[in-house]
């Protein structure tokens, strides 16, 4: 139980995905900047990421490891997530329309979010059991929650700030995420000393 | 457009990172020292220069309804080769750019250019662009590379610089150091190319798939209406 309790505290606040690992950043500065729109992108990353990983896993430990075809991983992997993310807007669109009407829009973007790719790839080279990789995914999805979040947070003081014309835009965007960042820094250590 | 032009506008006008602004979380990952910066680089110029010429071939077989698919396959496949070379013959680069490798697959340049250029023009122009691309994407890395290895490490490519490897500041080499830098690096382009990418809006709008998926669903589209 200790063990996935450090998995989940470490996915969310240490090597949280976007703060520290630098995946995602396209939607993270693209649709931070409307709450609600951070909101439902953030949680149509977690609900893809828990999918894909429910399904990647078992294929690369039961169909590509044994048959020696480790090296099709990322290939294999990127065809799974696309089709995936495919699939779970058209069963969202037939079957739960309220759902798709809140998530459906942030669906297609996912596709190429290198954050879902980045953590079936990490679950496997972490050598994560499959439970362990669930709550991993689970933990990236909610640091990434938490990111989009505070960052939108952040963004909508900016809008207000006076910025040099040079700064407006992307980069004072790029500064406030450092300091964002920064703040993540303090919970590097925490985990270890938790459970030490 | 001829060929030089072709050539030289990947490297200033349109640099893929510091203009058009794809491709960051290679770009904040890996530029933490100067040698995965290249490595990163060239890694992902190959691909590239691979990618842009077999799209560029096929430009008239693959059918437009699933494009985007044909493609993503094609760039995982010249991925994964270039990871199996790496991971041969250089596995020290395998180990510093780690899971970054195999994201190259979802690198919006590769995409972005298959999808606005290989598409539409012969192989030889596509293998241009791609080698433009390549060498802007590889000297922005160095770039930001140099700035944060310099002032966090005191270090460059290994070699000690003498009072500043005393003096480091390793905020530099954290991430927090990239998004700084990365910021600072853009503002400065704006303030030169006196203020025409200012406006310009990014993330969605700036990614080139953005054609590809529904264009509703991007925030900054949305508000532009």
């Amino acid at each position: 139980m200790t063990k996935f309790i450090i998995i989940m505290l470490s996915a969310v606040f240490i090597n949280n995905y976007v703060l520290s690992r630098f995946l995602g950043i396209c939607p993270f500065l693209g649709v931070s900047k409307k709450l609600n729109q951070a909101t439902g992108m953030s949680l149509a990353v977690i609900f893809v990421m828990l999918i894909a990983t429910a399904v990647t896993w078992p294929i690369q430990t039961y169909l590509l490891d044994p048959n020696n075809l480790g090296y099709l991983q990322t290939i294999v992997f990127i065809l799974v997530i696309a089709s995936l993310v495919q699939l779970v807007e058209i069963i969202l669109k037939k079957y739960i329309p309220s759902l798709h009407k809140s998530l459906g829009v942030y669906l297609p973007l996912i596709t190429t979010n290198c954050a879902v790719l980045g953590v079936t790839i990490l679950n496997i080279d972490e050598g994560y059991t499959f439970a362990e990789s669930m709550v991993n995914s689970l933990g990236s999805g909610l640091g990434f929650f938490l990111a989009m979040v505070m960052f939108s947070g952040v963004r909508s003081k900016l809008d207000n700030a006076d910025i040099p014309k040079a700064f407006q835009g992307l980069p004072i965007t790029l500064v406030a995420a450092s300091i964002t960042s920064l703040s993540f820094l303090g919970f590097s250590g925490v985990v270890e000393n938790l459970f030490a | 457009m001829n060929k030089r032009q072709n050539l030289l506008k990947g490297i200033i006008k349109e640099n893929p990172v510091l203009v058009l602004v794809l491709g960051t979380c290679p770009t904040l990952a890996v530029t933490t020292n100067v040698m995965s910066a290249l490595g990163m680089g060239a890694a992902a110029t190959i691909v590239l220069l691979c990618s842009n010429m077999v799209i560029s071939a096929l430009r008239n077989i693959i059918p437009d309804k699933v494009r985007i698919p044909c493609y993503i396959v094609l760039i995982a496949g010249f991925v994964t080769m270039v990871q199996m070379l790496v991971k041969a013959f250089a596995p020290a680069l395998d180990e510093a750019l780690g899971i970054y490798l195999p994201l190259i697959v979802v690198n919006c340049i590769i995409l972005g250019r298959a999808e606005m250029f290989a598409n539409k023009n012969n192989v030889i122009d596509s293998a241009i662009d791609a080698v433009g691309m390549g060498a802007g994407f590889t000297l922005a890395l160095l770039l930001m590379a140099t700035i944060r290895e310099v002032l966090g490490n005191g270090t460059w490519m290994g070699i000690e610089i003498p009072i500043l490897s005393d003096n480091n500041i390793s905020i530099m080499t954290m991430a927090p150091g990239g998004f700084l830098v990365f910021g600072i690096l853009i503002a400065i382009i704006n303030k030169i190319s006196g203020g025409k990418n200012a406006k310009k809006s990014f993330g969605c709008a700036g990614c080139p798939s953005a054609e590809a998926c529904n264009k509703a669903s991007c925030g900054e589209k949305e508000e532009a209406k």
